[in-house]
């Protein structure tokens, strides 16, 4: 029984990470809870209220018909309805009043952090992924990869947003609130996380057929490990040691991939698509809709349109020899 | 007199319902035929040809519609693919300009898409392999609306460089005589 449960979990699809707005890992997203569960027991209160007077009306009525409606003909009647009418308004009014203020209070509170020696990530969406760039002043400090925003814990995180194509938006439920990446413009706002994890994002406007399949994952790391996932990513691209993975970069460099891809340290150096100097440090690929494995990378270089209708990728053939050796080229980005 | 024109509704209503029926979509192929079913090993490759009769073998033609669909996309994979870096926005610099009917090596789609795939000399590189085949279609479709031989309907509705004509909406009406203001005239 408990080899069986094993299995299961060992056969189970990689944990796809936190994604509820009702269990953050970081202070914006608790703000944002707290103003949920407040809003939640006021609508309660107020659903509540009203089902019990209704209940009460109608126990009052002493006949079946709805119309006509009660007319007040004489005049304490008439004041009456008016006080009764008014007070509603008032108490409708005021509540909004205090959802409000408590909406103004909770953004203000979620904008507002202290952002001592923050990191700065550049998010770039696209048609249907996101570009990351941690940028630097010195252009061989730039780290470019996709997907996946490795961000250190307790260490407020300033995201420069910008599109290169139509309106998309970066939302992590369990960080911070939805913000809208628009092209041609560049804006900014900035979290902090608190507990290590891996965080589930996804595009929150619809921009375009496969806007489903546009996740990503926020992967919030002790300062140490962030640091050293930092170098790593920094060295070019590892050399291939054997025959078959060399072959497997000619591929890359001969067939249609270098049109789109860059790999830094070969010739394949186009801005089209992902960075894949380090693809084989992530864990998934196609914007978080396929596990990095051997067998899905395959899939999806033969053929992204069956998986991705509408991507930019074209369908590629190649030799299953050729195929084999693009694979271990790949496994060995490390 | 009110049942009369409450007819009169309904028949209009299942007109217009039945109208509805006609209409359907451009159809858009997002998922290209295999690549081995591809035509590339078609495209001739020297245009020497042997024997006394040397008919030149026509360039294939467009497999794809020169569809409003395909030359946006055609667009997109000009900048993309970096046509741009030669031909600018169909004026041309290092390479020859786009935008205008002059044809070293032919406008039909099938000649723009063969000097694609094969390159030409003096500097325009072979896509072969580099580029799926209906890509270099779409490409083609693109330069060729460039040159304004596309039929209206297709060209790009919003073309955000250079372009031969003004855009539709900058054309001053046909007059009822038939003449129509000469383009200079509007700028």
């Amino acid at each position: 029984m408990i080899v069986a449960l094993h299995l299961l979990a060992q056969a189970m699809p990689l944990d796809p990470g936190r994604f509820h707005i009702l269990h953050p890992g970081a202070p914006q997203g608790s703000h944002i809870e707290w103003l949920y569960w407040v809003i939640f027991w006021i609508c309660f209160a107020v659903y509540v209220l009203m089902i019990l007077g209704f209940a009460r009306a109608g126990a009052k009525s002493k006949s079946d018909a709805i119309y006509p409606l009660p007319v007040f003909e004489d005049e304490e009647g008439d004041q009456r309805a008016k006080w009764a009418v008014g007070t509603a308004v008032g108490i409708t009014v005021a509540t909004l009043f205090v959802v409000l203020v408590l909406s103004v209070v909770t953004g203000k509170k979620a904008a507002g952090l202290n952002s001592k020696n923050p990191v700065t990530i550049q998010v770039i969406g696209h048609q249907w992924w996101w570009e990351i760039v941690y940028p630097n002043s010195q252009a061989d400090q730039t780290i470019t990869t996709a997907n996946e925003i490795h961000v250190p814990v307790n260490t407020p995180v300033v995201v420069l947003t910008n599109s290169s194509d139509v309106i998309h938006s970066f939302w992590v439920p369990s960080i911070t609130g939805k913000r809208d990446l628009l092209p041609g413009y560049s804006s900014a706002f900035w979290f902090t996380v608190e507990q290590p994890g891996v965080y589930r994002g996804q595009c929150a406007e619809f921009c375009g057929f496969q806007h489903a399949h546009m996740g990503f994952s926020v992967i919030a790391q002790p300062v140490d490990d962030f640091q050293a996932w930092q170098q790593q990513q920094l060295k070019p691209a590892s050399d291939p040691t054997n025959d078959h993975a060399k072959r497997g970069r000619e591929v890359f460099l001969t067939h249609a991939c270098l049109m789109c891809h860059t790999i830094r340290g070969t010739d394949a150096g186009s801005r089209m698509g992902p960075d894949l100097t380090h693809l084989a440090s992530r864990n998934m690929i196609a914007a978080e809709t396929l596990p990095n494995t051997p067998g899905a990378l395959a899939g999806w270089i033969l053929d992204p349109q069956r998986i991705k209708p509408g991507a930019e990728m074209s369908p590629n053939s190649l030799s299953p020899d050729d195929l084999q050796a693009l694979l271990a080229y790949l496994q060995i980005l490390q | 007199m009110r049942s009369h024109f409450q007819a009169a509704v309904m028949v209009a209503a299942f007109g217009m319902a039945a109208l509805l029926l006609a209409c359907s979509r451009e159809n858009r192929i997002l998922r290209q035929p295999p690549p081995a079913d591809q035509t590339i090993n078609t495209v001739q490759v020297s245009g020497l040809n042997p024997g006394a009769n040397s008919i030149p073998t026509p360039p294939p033609s467009n497999l794809y519609q020169e569809s409003a669909y395909a030359v946006s996309e055609g667009q997109k994979l000009y900048e993309q693919y970096n046509c741009v870096g030669c031909h600018a926005h169909g004026g041309g610099g290092i390479g020859p300009p786009l935008m205008d009917n002059n044809w070293i090596y032919g406008g039909e789609a099938g000649n723009v898409f063969t000097t694609i795939m094969q390159g030409r000399p003096n500097g325009m590189p072979s896509f072969r392999n580099r580029i799926p085949e209906y890509q270099a279609w779409e490409i083609a479709a693109y330069v060729r609306s460039m040159a304004g031989l596309l039929p209206k309907g297709v060209s790009p509705n919003r073309p955000d460089h250079m372009r031969v004509k003004p855009a539709e909406s900058s054309t001053p009406p046909q007059s009822m005589t038939g003449i129509t203001g000469s383009p200079e005239q509007h700028q």
